[in-house]
């Protein structure tokens, strides 16, 4: 199932990104200094969400994603490119959880999280445990990166219509579909 | 000064009213809209509907520890002394909109037998007023709050005009229930909602978020805040972080001349008026009250009766769900779409009323199942398929009689941060309102059984918890030995004083209360403006 510009707009919106939804689509920016998050502070939000940390959710994503789901990439980006914007306070989590995910797999398989296979990367988050802590921003190195960056995902997805649409909900909570399917039957 | 909003005392005002929820907000729109100078001190903040979608995120994200409504514990400190334990700050919002901003919204009107359950059963008391009396300010509130709702219901009270706006059609999952009801003889009907199903007084139509209980980041769910606007736009005042510590009064006892309450920078005000409304809820309102003792009202203000803060009461909820070999469609709205009054009016004195609801949201939604999750990718996804989209549930409103040892307090061993000494809340069950819980998961298991859903929980008498309607604590009545306010809402000690809101309820039903709240507010304001 293809993750749409939509879906990504949806979740922004489910994230307290509402303002964002019908705007010039946000994009988050390269170290270089390309587009910015929808504008706003885009050379703040350049210096620690760039290129590398996007790069880096995109891998994440395609661990703890489905693997139903394609167009993972843009969606991610667009999703997290509007967020960066929303907040400084997540886009630095963000930026930390990061680099924690990269000094772990780096100090396990001599590289950093993004440029390991899909079979390290789901393991390295397995050896961290981010599958059993709770989330937390000001936890340990394992709840931060559940926070900022397995949930921020998850949360992205499944309160996205098409992500949702997965288990059969197509107007998630957190999601302003309107009022008519609840009134419809299962397909 | 403070924040660049002035708190200080307006110099002339007719009337102050303590609270902006929907009781305190109704009261200033109708009398700002007569022409009077209404200044309205509220204890909590002035919220930013642009931050409502960040509230719901609060909500719908494990790990993200504020509370939706900046709820503080320190401001908002209580105890809880009685055989069960009351989870005060559960449902209860401090600021402007109060509780309406969390609210589900359902809106019905009280049975006409509610008015008069001890003449009719020989429980509890009668009201000094009956449904007729009431009526017209039922209609009235309806309008206010824009009731979207359907004339469908063989159990209500007679009604003399459709509802403002189309009710909500029914759900799949209603559908589901259809003909498991018809089998076992229930009848079910349409559910007012303070929901707009069309745009209304400047806000949308729903579409839908699904977080109506605790947020509505578009605004389509009523919340006070309309008529705090409604309010302002008529030159009223309502000032935020303004909470009022006590109530003075003249040399003789007659009249209350001033609210004291104080501001973000430590400092304390006067607010005189000619008439005061405390709208504060069904805790709050005591506590006032019992705070504002003085020589000559030593054990609080118009307490003369010695009940204020007696017969808390609340709803009590009952539940039971399971789930379904086929899909149920739950969780795309987060409100109800049917009901059955059927079981509401009492045969005699064995059991209270019972106020049978459908869920539309059992179970969890896929991102609830995700973010406590442990396990990724495609079994996480095959995790979540098992996991939503077969749940189905039923719940109830089970009325709990007023009782004199439930009570709200003062606690003198915990103070809030204005020194204040806490409200306690002092609260347990009796054994009719136990029975009527049984009963109520009777029906509930009759139904479900008769869909064939496996059932997976209950909730009855003895996991059963408050439905957080705070009512009772300075109830009505006509003699004052027995009351606090007379039935024009005017305490029966103190000429200017009116009580608004659910405190003066002398028998809860096991109705949503907010409309029966918004009804006696529109009377009560009726009744200030005579006077004024």
């Amino acid at each position: 199932m293809e993750l749409s510009r939509r879906d990504a707009l949806a979740a922004l919106s489910a994230a307290g990104v509402g303002s964002i939804a019908g705007c010039a689509a946000p994009t988050a920016t390269g170290p270089d200094g390309g587009e910015s998050a929808g504008g706003g502070r885009a050379s703040e939000t350049a210096s620690v969400v760039g290129d590398h940390e996007l790069e880096t959710l995109v891998a994440v994503a395609e661990v703890v994603y489905p693997s139903a789901v394609s167009g993972v990439d843009d969606f991610v980006r667009t999703y997290t490119g509007g967020r960066v914007d929303g907040a400084g306070d997540y886009a630095a989590g963000v930026a930390d959880a990061v680099a924690v995910l990269d000094d772990y797999a780096t100090e396990l398989y001599g590289g950093e999280y993004a440029t390991r296979s899909r079979e390290d990367r789901a393991d390295a988050l397995d050896y961290m445990s981010v599958d059993a802590v709770d989330p937390d921003p000001d936890g340990t190195d394992a709840q931060r990166v559940r926070h900022y960056v397995v949930n921020e995902l998850l949360y992205a997805l499944y309160t996205s219509p098409t992500g949702a649409s997965l288990a059969g909900l197509e107007n998630p909570p957190g999601h302003p579909g309107g009022t008519e399917s609840y009134r419809t039957g299962p397909e | 000064m403070s924040g660049g909003i002035d708190r200080t005392p307006s110099p002339r005002a007719d009337v102050c009213i303590v609270g902006a929820g929907p009781a305190g907000a109704l009261v200033a729109a109708a009398l700002s809209s007569a022409g009077y100078d209404v200044v309205v001190l509220d204890a909590g903040p002035r919220f930013d509907p642009e931050d409502r979608n960040d509230r719901m995120e609060r909500y719908l994200r494990p790990g993200i520890d504020a509370p939706v409504w900046d709820t503080d514990p320190e401001r908002d400190a209580y105890t809880s002394s009685g055989d069960r334990y009351y989870p005060l700050n559960a449902a209860r919002v401090k600021g402007i909109g109060g509780s309406t901003l969390h609210w589900q919204g359902m809106v019905m009107r009280l049975h006409e037998q509610d008015f008069a359950l001890a003449s009719a059963t020989g429980m509890a008391d009668d009201w000094p007023l009956d449904y007729d009396d009431l009526r017209p300010y039922y209609a009235a509130a309806e309008e206010e709050l824009s009731v979207s709702g359907a004339s469908d219901n063989p159990f209500a009270p007679p009604r003399e005009q459709p509802h403002p706006l189309p009710a909500f059609p029914p759900s799949y999952s209603d559908s589901l229930f259809a003909e498991a009801c018809e089998a076992v003889g229930l009848t079910t009907h349409s559910v007012p909602n303070a929901r707009n199903s069309e745009p209304a007084d400047g806000a949308s139509a729903c579409v839908g978020y699904g977080t109506c209980k605790p947020v509505c980041p578009s605004g389509a769910k009523y919340d006070a805040t309309r008529h705090v606007d409604a309010a302002e736009a008529n030159g009223a005042r309502v000032v935020d972080r303004a909470p009022v510590q006590r109530l003075e009064h003249d040399a003789d006892g007659d009249r209350v001349t001033a609210a004291v309450y104080a501001t973000p920078d430590d400092t304390e005000h006067r607010q005189a008026a000619r008439e005061f409304v405390v709208a504060a809820g069904g805790v709050e309102t005591p506590r006032l009250l019992l705070l504002s003792e003085s020589e000559a009202y030593p054990n609080g203000l118009a307490n003369s009766s010695g009940l204020v803060g007696r017969y808390f009461m609340d709803h009590l909820f009952a539940g039971m769900g399971g789930t379904l070999d086929e899909p149920t469609r739950q969780k795309h709205v987060g409100f109800n779409t049917t009901e059955s009054h059927q079981f509401y009016n009492r045969p005699d004195d064995s059991r209270t009323a019972i106020k049978l609801e459908f869920l539309n949201y059992a179970g969890p939604a896929p991102a609830d199942i995700a973010l406590t999750a442990d396990s990724f990718g495609d079994e996480l996804l095959a995790e979540i398929r098992d996991g939503y989209g077969r749940h189905i549930a039923m719940g109830a409103l089970v009325e709990q009689l007023p009782r004199k040892e439930n009570r709200i307090r003062l606690d003198p061993s915990r103070t809030d941060d204005h020194e204040n000494p806490v409200p306690d809340v002092v609260w347990s069950l009796d054994d009719t309102t136990r029975r009527t819980i049984e009963r109520a998961n009777e029906i509930q298991r009759a139904v479900l059984a008769e869909l064939g859903v496996d059932i997976g929980w209950t909730v009855g008498p003895e996991n059963t918890g408050p439905a957080y309607h705070h009512m009772g604590t300075t109830r009505m009545g006509t003699d004052p030995a027995e009351s606090v306010v007379d039935p024009q809402l005017r305490t029966h000690d103190l000429a200017n004083l009116t009580l608004a809101g659910s405190s003066v309820f002398v028998t809860g039903g096991a109705m949503n209360p907010t409309l029966t709240i918004a009804a006696l507010s529109l009377k009560a304001a009726d009744h200030v403006e005579e006077r004024l």
